[in-house]
């Protein structure tokens, strides 16, 4: 495999993860390292616990971590509340993002702009600032200005959901991206400016973990890495090529040979 | 009048106290009022919870009964009292205001208009004195004395309070402030404060009536408002209960509605101990139109009670009622929405909703809207919910980087935010938002699953 990037320690770094819901073990074991600059296509069929992993990282409180370790810039992230996550450079985009009647979209994003600044120990945004940065993305990710006037999520379709979790991602500029499937459900223009999102956000100082069930996405975001993901463990990692190799083969194909290896 | 039960001596006592004191030489007709109205509620009194009350199923009143308030004779210095108006600044609009200290017309704190451009606001004990407003054949006659025993002991004890007469025609907007404030000192304090607005045709005025007392005082409120809306006239109505949260208050407020008018009223209640807002509207004449908007919030041990109707009485009417709640602690609320659609009044459209927030486990609503509908080509909707926060959403804006805490007040503020933007005065909104923001409890969640 190729490194990416220039960086000596991972961004994110996993090491023996298990997590269940209820009584339920969904994650047996993960294990991965990212480091800056590189973008991860975790694949999966339908409760190989992909989505898991993805809200497990980003402390959904559903989930209980049973075991392992998760350092993200060397700090124990498992043990940090959500909104510290957040506030560190982590960001979750929702595979079913909610709406928030009567909150407003401005009010929301520039609430999360203030915490994750109140805690690098800078000043809040101007409103002035503010507005300047949010125009500025909102044309960037090619989103209809009058969807961030109106209450967050509010009568959105799916796919304006999908873009208005992109442009929150463009405002907050992650340092670690974790995508929950915000390609399943989208249309071909949708898709487009979801990848561009991502796209655009790519830098060598941060990373993308890139949750999917299709390797469709993959041919708008070429990934550094590929990993597939069944019974809550790894069981392939490999280069885009093996998103094709899915693709053909179907997720059939890696039951069989995990079965064959027991 | 002999055949009052001995548990209303006092206000039999201080209701001749009036009659002879400062409520002495009223007109005959006011005087009958008065009498009349002594005794149904002598014949009456308080109303419980007995089987089939529905008005009063969920609300005992007994802790109203059993204390002997004080009728104020004299009303208090105004001096003092002036910080406890609510203070908003209204630009570019003549606004006239009337302040009333311990039911008691306050000229000190008062800027009255004195009917010469055509309207008339001022105090009631002085206009019956005068004769210049016809205030008999409009008093006592939205709000009847039948209902419950409040109204008529208001009317009984009928002598001061707030009366707005804009006359016909007189389409510039007119703005008028009542206040009524319940001062500090003595034994617990009951007043009756009375408010009548007489919209002429083509009229377009707000009124905001607002009603506040000292914090940790136990006093009683016990308020009456008639309004009448001309043909073609536009009233914007605000009732903000600010009392204070050891305070009783029952407020009945009746309107009529005539041809084509259009009533819009918001009611912003804040916790007392105990808290009615007893409301009808009949829409009498057909093209009215109405919109009845409510946000309370209650803590610890209060008690709100939200009593709202809608007579359409007439076609072609147009009616939206829309209630809030945010309950914490053990509190209490309780929503009974009725939208009456009579035989005649086709084409009518009908929406209404109250919906609650519950901040803790031991918070209860008691919500019930119902419909009533006689006609048959009509347009009606009602739904209630009660819920807690959702867990989703919590995790949803933390996701984001916001704490618990913020989370939680950023959803509180929005749930409300929405009958707050219903006031069109901006300062006036500014102002409530900044009073309700300032009521949000600051404490962690019990999270639920809204329903």
């Amino acid at each position: 495999m190729t490194t990416a990037g220039k960086h000596s320690t991972p961004l994110l770094s996993i090491k023996g993860l298990t997590a269940s819901a209820g009584d339920l073990e969904i994650l047996n074991g993960i294990d991965l390292e990212v480091f800056a600059g590189e973008v991860h296509a975790v694949m999966g069929p339908n409760g190989s616990g992909k989505s898991t992993l993805a809200n497990v990282l980003a402390g959904r409180p559903d989930y209980t971590v049973t075991g392992g370790q998760v350092l993200f810039e060397g700090q124990d992230l498992l043990k940090l509340e959500p909104e510290i996550r957040a506030r560190m450079g982590l960001f979750l985009a929702f595979q079913y993002p909610l709406e928030l009647p009567g909150v407003r979209a401005w009010q929301f994003l520039k609430a999360g702009v203030d915490a994750r600044r109140l805690h690098h120990g800078d000043e809040e945004m101007s409103a002035r600032e503010f507005d300047q940065m949010l125009k500025a993305k909102v044309a960037a990710v090619q989103i209809d200005p009058d969807l961030v006037k109106r209450a967050v999520n509010e009568g959105f379709s799916g796919g304006e959901r999908k873009r208005n979790e992109i442009l929150q991602m463009a405002v907050l500029e992650p340092k670690l991206a974790l995508l929950d499937e915000t390609d399943s459900g989208l249309d071909i223009d949708a898709l487009r400016i979801v990848s561009d999102g991502v796209n655009m956000l790519r830098s060598p100082e941060n990373a993308v973990i890139l949750v999917t069930h299709y390797q469709r996405i993959l041919n708008y975001i070429t990934p550094n890495y590929v990993h597939v993901l069944f019974d809550g463990r790894i069981v392939r990692s490999g280069g885009p090529e093996l998103a094709h190799e899915l693709e053909e083969k179907g997720y059939d194909w890696i039951k069989d040979t995990v079965d064959a290896s027991v | 009048m002999t055949r009052a039960p001995a548990k209303y001596a006092h206000y039999l006592a201080d209701f001749h106290s009036l009659t002879e004191g400062p409520g002495a030489g009223a007109p005959a007709w006011l005087q009958d009022i008065r009498d009349n109205a002594w005794s149904r509620f002598s014949g009456t009194g308080f109303p419980t919870a007995r089987r089939g009350n529905e008005r009063w199923k969920y609300t005992n009143v007994g802790p109203i009964a059993k204390i002997d308030f004080e009728f104020p004779l004299i009303a208090a210095a105004a001096n003092g009292s002036k910080s406890l108006v609510p203070t908003y600044a209204i630009d570019g609009l003549a606004v006239y205001d009337l302040v009333f200290v311990d039911g008691r017309y306050s000229p000190e704190l008062s800027s009255p208009a004195a009917g010469s451009n055509g309207i008339t606001a001022a105090s009631m004990a002085a206009s019956t004195r005068d004769g210049s407003l016809d205030i008999e054949n409009h008093v006592g006659r939205y709000a009847p004395l039948d209902d419950d025993g409040f109204a008529a002991l208001n009317t009984a004890f009928l002598h001061d309070g707030a009366v707005i007469h804009v006359a016909h025609g007189h389409s510039e907007k007119t703005f008028v402030r009542i206040t009524y404030l319940t001062t500090n000192g003595g034994e617990p304090k009951v007043t009756h404060p009375r408010t009548l607005l007489v919209a002429g045709r083509n009229t377009d005025v707000t009124v905001v009536e607002s009603y506040t007392g000292p914090k940790e005082s136990v006093y009683f409120t016990n308020a009456v408002t008639e309004i009448s809306v001309g043909d073609g006239a536009k009233v914007d109505h605000y009732r903000l209960l600010l009392e204070g949260e050891n305070s009783f208050h029952v407020g009945t407020s009746r309107v009529k509605q005539d041809k084509d008018s259009s009533f819009n009223s918001a009611s912003f209640i804040l916790g007392t101990a105990l808290a009615r807002n007893d409301m009808e509207v009949l829409m009498d004449a057909p093209g009215a139109f109405c919109s009845l908007n409510g946000l309370y919030l209650t803590t610890e041990n209060q008690h709100i009670d939200n009593l709202i109707s809608i007579d359409h009485a007439q076609p072609n009417c147009t009616s939206r009622l829309n209630y809030k709640g945010i309950l914490d602690g053990k509190s209490r609320a309780v929503f009974g929405g009725t939208v009456m659609v009579r035989r005649d009044a086709q084409k009518s459209d009908a929406e209404q909703t109250d919906k609650n927030l519950l901040l803790s486990k031991s918070a209860e609503v008691d919500s019930k809207p119902s419909l009533l509908i006689y006609a048959d080509d009509v347009k009606c909707s009602h739904g209630a919910t009660a819920g807690h926060i959702d867990a989703d959403t919590l995790f949803y804006l933390r996701s984001r980087g916001l704490d618990l805490n913020a989370a939680s007040r950023l959803l509180i503020h929005a749930f409300a935010r929405e009958i707050i933007d219903t006031v069109k005065l901006e300062p006036l909104k500014e102002y409530l938002d900044t009073v309700f923001t300032a009521a949000i409890p600051n404490k962690s969640l019990p999270i639920g699953v809204t329903k």
